[in-house]
């Protein structure tokens, strides 16, 4: 295996990844800040670098509809979009994991209008989080890239056979120039391998059928597979990620812990905020505060077994959230994780806090005052839900 | 200098604010360095003032968010100075560097700034080398005599990979010549 280190923004590095799989067709429709990543693939498409076929659908609903078409075809198919697209998408996203297929799509995260904002929150795939699609958080271009890959074969194992997201936050990381490494294109074909479908509609000697109507007599049996399947990606991850790393050299982290063994007080927090909470947690450090990082990568299946012992014997959890479950008890991250954590004895403290919403800046210095603010709570507040940065 | 070099760099759409700052990253990157760049988004448009960012360090960047406390500041259209706080942030021992006809000794009375501040009529030479207005390329030559970050040379290859494959071998060339004058031209105290 060689690699290469480049400059590249998050969408560029997601393109280069799709240019690697070579999937066999590609529907799409763009929308900011997703279209830099069709923009290079399309170029890549024009240049005659891979060989698949682009499909220039006249919307986002079409795209997925498309995509649904090729993959029960038989075909490898990728795809991006962003906010409102993967709005207009939704019917046919829940369509894709319900009739099993192992399309691989990219969402580059922006808020949701309205009112109109093409700014980075999580508000677009968490509005799909029970659509049965597996999700993968990333912090970074870098991960993006590896991600990408890596959900191919995620997808297409024959114990799981779901549609893929992988988020990255738009602008953020979609449109920032970063050290990204790539692989050679020899050793990611060798990772990715030739896709060859069990069943697929032009398999004419086996013939299928998809989609057909499924009522009160199996439509409750396929929906208990569906969560049987998307169930054993907890089990297939690891494998899949130590063969990555066989073949790549590189650990693949699906929840990362930064600084988490003697902390007492933990930020848990998904995305490019993570990266920044780094640099936060080192500063505190420095000065011998115990302080930690917890970076979620997988939210669908969700890991609570292995947050909930990540977060064993700490004292206090803050939960960032950068969406909001208008009327629940909390952001999708921390009703996730709170619920996680009943069936344990002893229970750290818990608050969440909403932040970021719509491109919301977060910076060093408020990710700073949000340890200071929980390392002066000593017991379980009444206001479990913060809104973080906002005017009121 | 902090573990990591910060730059933010203010122009007007169209100028290329956001091209310069990627160039610096790139060829900061081929010399083995850890980098970030990235414009701040708003809605685009010829003219409006922009800002771009460019992050500079030994080891590997996790930070994502705006620079506030900048090492260095580049000022690509003098008009902003009446209109933007640019030296909101700078530090006391960074520098300045403005895209003008006048003095460093008279931004800096203007613009109350006391650290060093380097001066550069990159607009008459981008007229002279290409005949338009796009001052992003001498600015980065007057950056690069204020604060060797990468040298010329690494600089000259990032230009010829990245513009030799959208323009002429003659527009490359230009490029090239507007960034040495810049180097040459810049006046800094």
């Amino acid at each position: 295996m060689t690699s290469k280190i480049n400059a590249m923004t998050g969408a560029e590095a997601t393109a280069e990844a799709m240019r690697q799989v070579n999937p066999d067709v590609v529907p799409a429709y763009p929308i900011t800040p997703q279209t830099p990543v069709m923009h290079a693939f399309a170029s890549f498409v024009s240049d005659g670098l891979v060989d698949s076929e682009l499909i220039r659908v006249e919307s986002e609903h079409s795209a997925m509809s498309a995509a649904v078409g090729a993959s029960a075809a038989g075909s490898r198919v990728m795809t991006a979009t962003s906010a409102n697209g993967l709005a207009l998408m939704f019917e046919i996203v829940y369509i894709a994991s319900s009739t099993r297929l192992p399309i691989v799509m990219n969402v580059v995260n922006r808020a949701l209008s309205g009112p109109i904002n093409i700014h980075c929150d999580h508000s677009d795939s968490m509005a799909c989080r029970d659509s049965g699609w597996i999700q993968i958080y990333c912090e970074n271009a870098q991960e993006v890239y590896e991600t990408s890959l890596f959900a191919v074969r995620l997808a297409e194992h024959c114990d799981i056979l779901l549609p893929v997201m992988i988020c990255q936050d738009g602008f953020i990381i979609s449109h920032s120039v970063e050290r990204v490494e790539t692989f050679d294109d020899e050793s990611v074909r060798s990772f990715i391998g030739e896709y060859r479908p069990k069943h697929c509609l032009l398999d004419t000697d086996n013939p299928i059928t998809i989609g057909p109507l499924d009522l009160f007599d199996y439509y409750y049996e396929h929906k208990r597979q569906q969560a049987e399947a998307i169930n054993n990606a907890r089990e297939i991850i690891p494998k899949l990620a130590a063969e990555y790393k066989g073949h790549f050299g590189k650990d693949l982290n699906f929840l990362e812990s930064y600084k988490m063994d003697d902390a007492t007080d933990v930020i848990v927090v998904m995305s490019s905020t993570a990266g920044t909470t780094k640099a936060v947690v080192d500063k505190l450090r420095a000065e011998g505060k115990k302080v930690g990082l917890l970076k979620p990568r997988l939210f669908r299946p969700f890991p609570a077994h292995e947050i909930s012992l990540a977060l064993k014997g700490k004292r206090m959890v803050a939960v960032l959230d950068r969406s909001d479950s208008f009327g629940s008890m909390g952001g999708p991250l921390f009703s996730e994780i709170r619920s996680a954590l009943y069936d344990e004895a002893e229970k750290p403290i818990i608050i969440n806090y909403i932040y970021g919403l719509g491109g919301r800046e977060m910076m060093l210095d408020d990710i700073e005052g949000i340890y200071n603010e929980i390392s002066c709570i000593n017991s379980q507040p009444e206001e479990k839900v913060k809104y973080f940065g906002v005017r009121e | 200098m902090k573990e990591i070099y910060e730059i933010r760099f203010h122009g007007r759409g169209g100028q290329g604010a956001k091209t310069a700052s990627a160039l610096l990253a790139s060829a900061a990157l081929g010399i083995g360095k850890h980098i970030q760049s990235f414009p701040e988004y708003g809605a685009e448009r010829q003219g409006a003032p922009v800002r771009a960012y460019t992050r500079i360090s030994d080891k590997p960047i996790t930070i994502h968010c705006a620079i506030t406390q900048p090492d260095m500041v580049v000022v690509i259209d003098e008009t902003l100075l009446k209109s933007i706080p640019v030296t909101e942030g700078l530090q006391d021992d960074g520098i300045l560097i403005v895209n003008t006809h006048e003095s460093p000794a008279e931004i800096k009375q203007r613009e109350k700034y006391n650290g060093t501040v380097a001066t550069v009529d990159a607009t008459k030479i981008s007229i002279d080398c290409f005949g338009r207005n796009i001052p992003n390329m001498p600015m980065v030559g007057a950056i690069l005599k204020a604060k060797e970050l990468v040298g010329l040379d690494a600089i000259e290859h990032e230009i010829r990979k990245k513009l030799g494959k959208k323009v002429s071998a003659e527009i490359v060339q230009k490029n090239i010549n507007a960034l040495h004058r810049a180097y040459e031209e810049v006046k800094i105290e």
